[in-house]
């Protein structure tokens, strides 16, 4: 399945951007092209995502989950154990990897949970770029880890205090970083967001997830899984994770929105949860629109202003989607629901205490569905949990809450 | 009269345009309303009336911190409608124009808006996050109605996207003098001319300059190369203060520009 034009999936995605940035996304989309064609480009990431992120991330069997539940076997894809503890320092590596070929040496990203920052600081550390991150005071707030550990890294971590102080407003503070900056700065998106080649490319460097897996899981069991479970913010991870498998018609995929206190109670980042029926008029409904630069769902007021989200996890608390999610699901390739914060808590403490994994807050939402589904399957069928990151850095919100 | 026709008139006049910018339902419905009314008194040739949205990315502190404001006096892209009505009923003549971001116009629903942006007397639109790429819909719905779809051009715009936009805007062409976002600068940017220069040799369209400019001094250093000059934040910062202030700095602009 293809994009059916340049830039767009579907009718979603597209360059929705101020002007003074459209010759930047030719710039990079060019550029993008020609690294992606170059065996020495390729060589480059393939040998640090080795040495230095500790790829291939293990393919874990989770059996005492797996008994404890009843149905599936039931896999652990690891991105946890990634250097910088999330799948994050992927993309992060090859966009600041793109970034000094284009001859930028500054760099400007956001940050929700704090991994992304985290790797793009990473990755600008071992580089030798420039890097400036943009968070939300609230996300300031509950990853306090994550600000020193970028701080410490050689970034400046810049408090972003307008609109809901979230990822959203981090991202609108990049994007006007970028547009005042742009000759010499490249923007390091974290997810399969905003303007063409943006989600086309994390996309791209995220797959090494699914590559690997599917080997993996062929080695291990010797057929296919029957079903991928991850989480969906942006939905990086999740695509990483499914693309590789997108081919392959028997394998289901499902991606795991935050349902936040409910869908009922308005406070989620649920775009594609179905809408509650409800006399009054809904404060926020996920409608076709245009946020940072592409074209998707997002969860607006019905007046067109953006809403404000909820989720206990910083890294998932965003009103819109990755434009590629939304082609797959009207496509029907990719189903999606949600997993609220009170469930997300629940399989947090399962995972840590069966498996002696601590899954990130986001990846606990994948971990929330996996508990629901796996026994209701077949034991001789297989499913594959990608647990995107590690959570030490939530430990501060699971102790208020556990 | 086509909103396109006012528009083009008003860069007609054999002086350089002025063209101040105000947000609608800043500091609040009533009060705003007798803002533009005051530019248009103080000798606007066009005006550029902002429609608060949750997520300005184009604009600096100045004018997210006013449309944050309007958006908490509750205004909706349907009462910046039905305030360019009100304004066209108390008598402000003036050309007019929206700028707004393109998600609540696609909440509303790009044809019905345009149509009842034509009614109540909006001659055209700039929208930051719409390039012509993206535009088509849009374009077709302003070309039914005779509106202006206005598109903008920067300082990092190659000879190929200049050609796309002077081609595809209408009435004039919106040129952003700096890279960056909107809000009062100390200097005019030292490679504004060549820029300048750089479009006028595709187009004998109209030009206005926009983004940076707050005095009287930078307003004549730009109206020398240009058809137009816009004036945001300048004006905005000044708009909840004191109206008599604004109404200074909107006469001291208009002298400067010249006429």
């Amino acid at each position: 399945m293809m994009p059916q034009t340049k830039g767009k999936f579907g009718t979603y995605g597209g360059q929705f951007v101020p002007e003074t940035l459209m010759p930047a996304l030719a710039e990079l989309e060019t550029a993008y092209e020609i690294a992606k064609a170059d065996q020495n480009f390729q060589a480059e990431l393939s040998h640090l995502l080795k040495t230095y992120v500790g790829r291939p991330t293990p393919l874990s069997f989770a059996k005492r989950l797996t008994n404890h539940l009843g149905g599936t076997k039931i896999y652990l894809k690891r991105e946890d154990v990634a250097h910088t503890g999330a799948h994050k320092i992927n993309n992060a590596l090859g966009q600041a990897l793109l970034a000094k070929r284009m001859g930028k040496p500054r760099i400007v990203a956001e940050t929700g949970a704090g991994q992304h920052g985290v790797g793009s600081a990473t990755a600008c550390a071992l580089l030798g770029l420039q890097c400036v991150v943009y968070m939300g005071e609230v996300d300031m707030a509950r990853q306090r880890p994550n600000v020193f550990r970028m701080q410490l890294l050689g970034a400046e971590v810049r408090a972003v205090g307008s609109g809901s102080r979230t990822l959203k407003d981090a991202i609108n503070e990049a994007i006007r970083d970028w547009v005042t900056n742009v000759r010499d700065t490249h923007y390091l998106l974290g997810s399969v967001l905003g303007p063409h080649p943006y989600p086309t490319m994390v996309r791209d460097f995220q797959s090494v997830i699914g590559l690997e897996a599917r080997a993996q899981i062929l080695e291990a069991e010797g057929h296919l899984p029957d079903l991928l479970i991850a989480c969906v913010g942006g939905g990086s991870n999740s695509m990483g994770l499914f693309h590789a498998f997108l081919p392959d018609q028997a394998v289901a995929m499902v991606g795991v929105e935050a349902g936040g206190c409910g869908i009922e109670s308005g406070k989620h980042a649920a775009r594609f949860a179905p809408p509650i029926s409800s006399n009054s008029r809904p404060m926020m409904e996920a409608r076709l629109g245009v946020l940072h630069g592409t074209k998707s769902y997002i969860l607006q007021t019905p007046d067109g202003q953006i809403a404000e989200t909820h989720s206990i996890s910083a890294g998932l608390d965003y009103p819109s989607v990755g434009p590629e999610h939304a082609w797959l699901r009207d496509e029907g390739r990719i189903s999606y629901t949600y997993a609220t914060d009170t469930e997300t808590l629940a399989a947090v403490k399962l995972l840590s205490q069966l498996e002696g994994i601590i899954p990130a807050l986001e990846s606990a939402h994948a971990v929330a569905e996996a508990i629901k589904r796996a026994p209701t399957m077949p034991r001789d069928s297989l499913m594959v949990v990608n647990i995107s990151g590690r959570g030490d850095k939530d430990l501060d919100t699971m102790i208020s809450h556990l | 009269m086509t909103g396109i026709d006012r528009i083009t008139k008003a860069f007609s006049k054999g002086h350089v345009a002025f063209m101040p910018y105000a947000v609608l339902g800043y500091p609040d419905r009533q009060a705003s309303l007798a803002v533009v009314q005051t530019l248009a008194e103080a000798g606007a040739d066009l005006l550029e009336l902002g429609v608060p949205f949750s997520d300005p990315l184009a604009d600096g502190p100045t004018i997210q911190a006013a449309t944050q404001k309007s958006l908490e006096n509750g205004t909706t892209l349907k009462d910046c409608l039905a305030m360019t009505g009100e304004l066209r009923q108390r008598g402000v003549n003036t050309p007019a124009l929206l700028m707004g971001y393109i998600n609540p116009i696609m909440a509303f629903g790009i044809a019905p808006f345009v149509a009842e942006a034509a009614t109540v007397g909006v001659d055209g639109l700039i929208v930051p996050d719409l390039p012509p790429e993206e535009a088509d819909e849009l374009a077709d719905a302003c070309a039914k109605h005779g509106v202006a779809l206005v598109f903008l051009l920067a300082p990092t715009s190659t000879a190929e996207r200049i050609q796309l936009v002077v081609e595809k805007s209408q009435g004039f062409i919106y040129l952003v003098s700096l890279t960056g976002v909107t809000g009062a600068r100390r200097d005019v940017p030292p490679d504004l001319a060549d820029f300048v220069a750089r479009v006028r040799a595709q187009t004998d369209k109209p030009l206005a300059i926009g983004f940076g400019i707050g005095n009287g001094e930078q307003a004549r250093q730009v109206s020398q190369l240009a058809n137009g000059v816009i004036v945001g934040s300048a004006l905005v910062k000044l708009a909840a203060e004191s109206l008599d202030n604004m109404r200074a700095l909107a006469m001291e602009l208009r002298a400067g520009v010249g006429k």
